[in-house]
């Protein structure tokens, strides 16, 4: 028996599997968004000398990062309601991953804070400048710079990490594929196609990226 | 609905088996068909260089879960009727083929030049340049980044539960189901990968310092 392969079907859905990139780069977006901004939390609370504080950052990045992404989406969705609190698909998605790529990204920036040379923090000091100053124009843009090949890389699986959401039922790309596969039964071509798209997302995202990094991130000339 | 019962119990340790068995299986495939890629990626030929390099970009640029999907239903279109969990272990290998390949790749060519060239004047052949004078000195460089993949072949194997093969998460899952205590249950199979895991980070950044300071 020969099986004949038929994408034509699956190419028909093309508005549902658009909706469905669409879906995930926004939801993408959005968990970046908020996990960068949980990592700069989680640094600034390390680096505050609160023995409580990173101690609690320490195991909170231990604990996302040595367990599945699959089990703490389940923990969120199906684990919460048993202590009352019910999130919807989409909420639980959004806070897993934001939650996910938060520890990543502490990681990363701490790595960036910690390669700053502290005789520039000193000197800064000695220039007379605020401590918000010298966060800002010491710390953080020369940190940013050695840390955004890591923090965009991690971006990058973090578009693709998201597929994972639909596990519980949370709408984006992957979802709307096994959607397109229970009308047509075209179980290979339409998560071929669903792959496909995935890895011209995160191609674009790449150029995307190294684009931006390029203009801003290149020293002044002299 | 029913109480927690010894059975569960031993239900979610045989899905760790099945978790530790098949990360097992994904390393050992895995670490075969990375020192293939890595080989060919360092090769002399272009094409193989240009292959590797596209099999890499491809398995690394496209979510795991999807490729899981893609070889299940594509291994059962070409007639093999084959259950989950081997779909499983050959998209996981294929997976972690990539990515090993490409940190092998990089120890491989953090090796001085000057030891290939010497090598090729001691008249030693490709079999013997690499087995004797490469490859030991990469595995040195790669051990830490190695050791810390692991840990991400271990949380992929979870994905295997959404195909539908009752590992840790699949077991957790079911177990969560039919005594309704969920956040109880994912949080016990949450611990045990995190047992599983955090040694292996904890090693992984150990040798990453010793590795730092033997420089």
């Amino acid at each position: 028996m020969k099986y004949q392969f038929d994408f034509k079907a699956v190419l028909e859905a093309w508005p549902d599997l658009l909706r469905g990139c669409w879906l995930t780069l926004s939801m993408s977006s959005i968990s970046m968004v908020f996990g960068l901004s949980i990592g700069l939390i989680c640094v600034l609370a390390r680096q505050s000398g609160s023995r409580s504080a990173s101690l609690l950052v320490n195991a909170f990045v231990e604990i996302i990062r040595n367990t599945p992404f699959l089990v703490q989406v389940f923990f969120l969705f199906f684990g919460l309601p048993a202590i009352g609190v019910r999130l919807s698909a989409g909420f639980a998605a959004v806070l897993a991953l934001s939650l996910n790529c938060g520890a990543f990204a502490t990681e990363i920036i701490r790595g960036g804070v910690e390669a700053i040379n502290k005789g520039q923090i000193e000197a800064g000091y000695a220039l007379g400048l605020k401590r918000l100053q010298i966060f800002r124009d010491i710390v953080m843009r020369p940190a940013l710079r050695a840390i955004y090949p890591a923090l965009t890389a991690q971006f990058t699986l973090l578009l693709l990490t998201s597929s994972i959401v639909s596990s519980v039922s949370a709408e984006e790309l992957t979802y709307d594929a096994q959607r397109i596969e229970s009308i047509t039964f075209r179980s290979f071509e339409v998560y071929f196609i669903a792959t496909g798209l995935y890895f011209l997302m995160s191609a674009l995202l790449g150029v995307l990226f190294h684009s931006i990094g390029r203009i801003y991130f290149s020293y002044p000339k002299a | 609905m029913r109480d927690l019962v010894f059975n569960d119990v031993l239900f979610l340790l045989q899905g760790l088996k099945w978790t530790i068995i098949l990360s097992l299986i994904a390393l050992a495939g895995g670490g075969l068909v990375g020192l293939v890629i890595a080989l060919a990626r360092v090769s002399a030929s272009r094409i193989l260089r240009g292959l590797t390099i596209c099999y890499i970009a491809v398995l690394q640029g496209t979510p795991l879960l999807l490729q899981l999907f893609v070889v299940y239903f594509g291994l059962a279109l070409l007639n093999f009727s084959i259950s989950a969990w081997v779909a499983v272990a050959i998209g996981l290998t294929l997976n972690a083929g990539a990515f090993l390949g490409d940190i092998w790749r990089g120890g491989i060519e953090a090796v001085p030049g000057g030891q290939s060239q010497a090598a090729n004047a001691l008249g030693l052949r490709y079999v013997s340049r690499m087995r004797d004078v490469i490859l030991p000195q990469a595995f040195r460089v790669v051990l830490p980044a190695t050791v810390g993949f692991m840990v991400q072949i271990i949380k992929g194997t979870s994905l295997a539960a959404i195909i539908g093969f009752t590992e840790l998460s699949r077991s957790g899952q079911l177990v969560a189901n039919a005594t309704f205590r969920p956040l109880l249950m994912f949080g016990v199979v949450g611990a045990m990968y995190f047992a599983l895991c955090y040694p292996l980070s904890a090693l992984s950044v150990r040798l990453e310092r010793r590795l730092a300071v033997s420089r």
